[in-house]
């Protein structure tokens, strides 16, 4: 910026040249030492300036995101599993309240099923798998909405949501989308900056997931209990119905996995091994680290 | 971060602390209000507790809902069952004129009833939904004695809180607890859809618990047990369907 000396090099401010190590520090020294923040490092420890010499680099992601993130990602891949195990004791959608094999279904996908009862047009009857399958998604479904509860809440006070998720009102103009559409489209190597934060698409994609996709799996799998639908009456109505609600819970789970294999591809696009480094211990790379 | 403050220790050791005794008073408290199912042990007890506890907090009282006749699904389905057995038979060939429900355990008055003695108590009607855990579902009408009625006839014990209940089938058998036992909706139903109950549907009688999944509807019920602990049953899991690898409660 001003002349490159051994100093720029040492402390980059607008980020190296080099293509692998483009990530600026961001030292976290001047966090204003509120009651917040400190009722924060008494829940969360460390996570601001308070305990943190000012030399240390802030991590990427704090000790909740990455606790809460590896924990949901393993009731997420029990919950497909063990989903997938029930959902093949009976592969037809319906809509409305009720629907059986004696009527018209939705849709119905071209599997074959694990019950006889089912007319696939297999000529066999797959495993039947509901038992575990059902207490392992219901006991992973309560770890994970216990987890996203802690992680909702923690996120909330440690300001996670406004500063990491909230896109800026310019980002939200279609100039500022299309800037990172395009960006995305012609295949440009990310700004450097970009490593230590999220762009416009991936805040608005994590705010999808985290507060329509989670909440609305959530309400339709509930929605889908005869003990809860006898209390709650009018979340089911809402939704069209139980069949329909069972609907519901299934095209959220595509978009789920279909999130889920778009987020996994981007972190191999974009450096696999810098950001599970990130999402394990907080810090992108160890050149990184410290200076 | 390597470094390992005091006051971090001393958080932690606190929360620790707090966090242990607070699920051990949550475990105690469980435990007295019946909040705790006969499968809550083994690798999935934690899911199944949380699951009827909060259930049993929120839906204690809740009545299932109730559909219009025109709901009703035309036709329903009812689910395969195992080939009935010769006793079975036997009693259907008698037009089940002999057909027994047997009421024993802790009660004041054990009784045996044949199906015009049931029919000839109080009877309520309702149409409900039964949904099968496999994912289908159909909306019936069922007619039926409350089982809360059979309950007081053979004056069940202040101390119970299960009924046990069997199948003319073999290793076919369920339980509730007294949440559900109570429950206005629970029917010993004997007649379905405005007429009698069809054996494919669990004729000549079937439990009927509309807020739980279809597996606790048990069909051909012959004995009804009042009970104050499921260890004796079975290998005390509370009934047949987790000795099957399927969860007591189900109510979702």
């Amino acid at each position: 910026m001003f002349g490159r000396s051994w100093r720029d090099l040492r402390f980059p401010k607008s980020g190296p040249k080099r293509p692998k190590a483009r990530l600026p520090h961001r030292v976290h020294s001047a966090c204003p030492i509120g009651t917040i923040s400190q009722m924060a490092d008494l829940v969360w420890g460390s996570t601001s300036a308070s305990a943190v010499p000012a030399t240390t680099v802030r991590p990427r992601h704090s000790v909740v995101v990455r606790a809460t993130h590896w924990i949901i990602t393993l009731c997420f891949l029990a919950l497909l599993v063990s989903g997938v195990e029930i959902l093949i004791s009976h592969p037809r959608f319906y809509w409305g309240e009720a629907g059986n094999v004696r009527t018209p279904p939705l849709f119905k996908l071209p599997i074959p099923a694990s019950r006889a009862t089912v007319p696939t047009g297999y000529g066999y009857v797959l495993p039947d798998q509901n038992g575990w399958s059902r207490y392992l998604h219901f006991q992973s479904a309560w770890a994970a909405v216990l987890t996203g509860l802690v992680y909702v809440v923690c996120a909330f006070f440690q300001g996670h949501f406004r500063q990491n998720l909230l896109p800026a009102r310019a980002d939200l103009s279609w100039r500022g989308l299309s800037t990172v559409i395009a960006q995305h489209l012609q295949r440009r190597p990310a700004r450097p900056e970009e490593a230590w934060s999220y762009n416009v698409l991936q805040r608005l994609t994590y705010l999808l997931v985290i507060f329509v996709l989670f909440p609305l799996i959530i309400w339709t799998g509930l929605a889908m209990s005869p003990a809860i639908a006898s209390a709650f009456p009018a979340a089911v109505a809402v939704l069209g119905g139980q069949q329909s609600a069972r609907t519901i819970h299934f095209f959220v789970t595509v978009l789920l996995v279909l999130f889920l294999l778009v987020h996994v591809a981007m972190v191999c696009l974009t450096g696999f091994r810098n950001r599970m480094r990130a999402m394990i211990t907080g810090r992108p790379a160890p050149d990184m680290e410290r200076v | 971060m390597s470094r390992i403050s005091r006051r971090k220790i001393i958080t932690t050791g606190l929360v620790a602390t707090a966090g242990a005794t607070g699920l051990a008073a949550a475990a105690k408290l469980a435990q007295h209000y019946g909040l705790i199912p006969p499968d809550g042990g083994g690798l999935y007890g934690p899911g199944e507790t949380l699951t009827y506890a909060a259930q049993r907090i929120l839906t204690r009282h809740s009545l299932a809902r109730e559909f219009n006749p025109s709901q009703v699904s035309q036709p329903p389905f009812a689910n395969e069952v195992a080939p009935l057995g010769d006793t079975f038979q036997r009693l259907r060939a008698g037009a089940f004129t002999n057909w027994r429900l047997t009421v024993d355990g802790m009660i004041a008055r054990p009784a045996s009833f044949s199906l015009v003695e049931l029919k000839s108590f109080p009877r309520r009607s309702q149409i409900t939904h039964l949904a099968c855990e496999e994912g289908w579902s159909y909306i019936g009408e069922w007619i039926g004695v409350p089982l809360s009625h059979i309950l007081d006839v053979v004056g069940a014990l202040p101390q119970s809180r299960y009924v046990v209940y069997r199948s003319i089938q073999p290793d076919w058998w369920e339980s509730i607890d007294m949440a559900d036992a109570l429950h206005p909706q629970t029917l010993v139903a004997h007649g379905m859809n405005g007429g009698e109950l069809p054996v494919a549907f669990g004729g000549p009688l079937r439990l009927r618990v509309p807020r739980q999944l279809g597996y606790k509807s048990v069909k051909y019920i012959t004995r009804l047990t009042i009970t104050d602990s499921l260890k004796r049953f079975g290998r005390g899991l509370g009934s047949a369907a987790p000795e099957g690898g399927y969860a007591w409660y189900a109510g979702i």
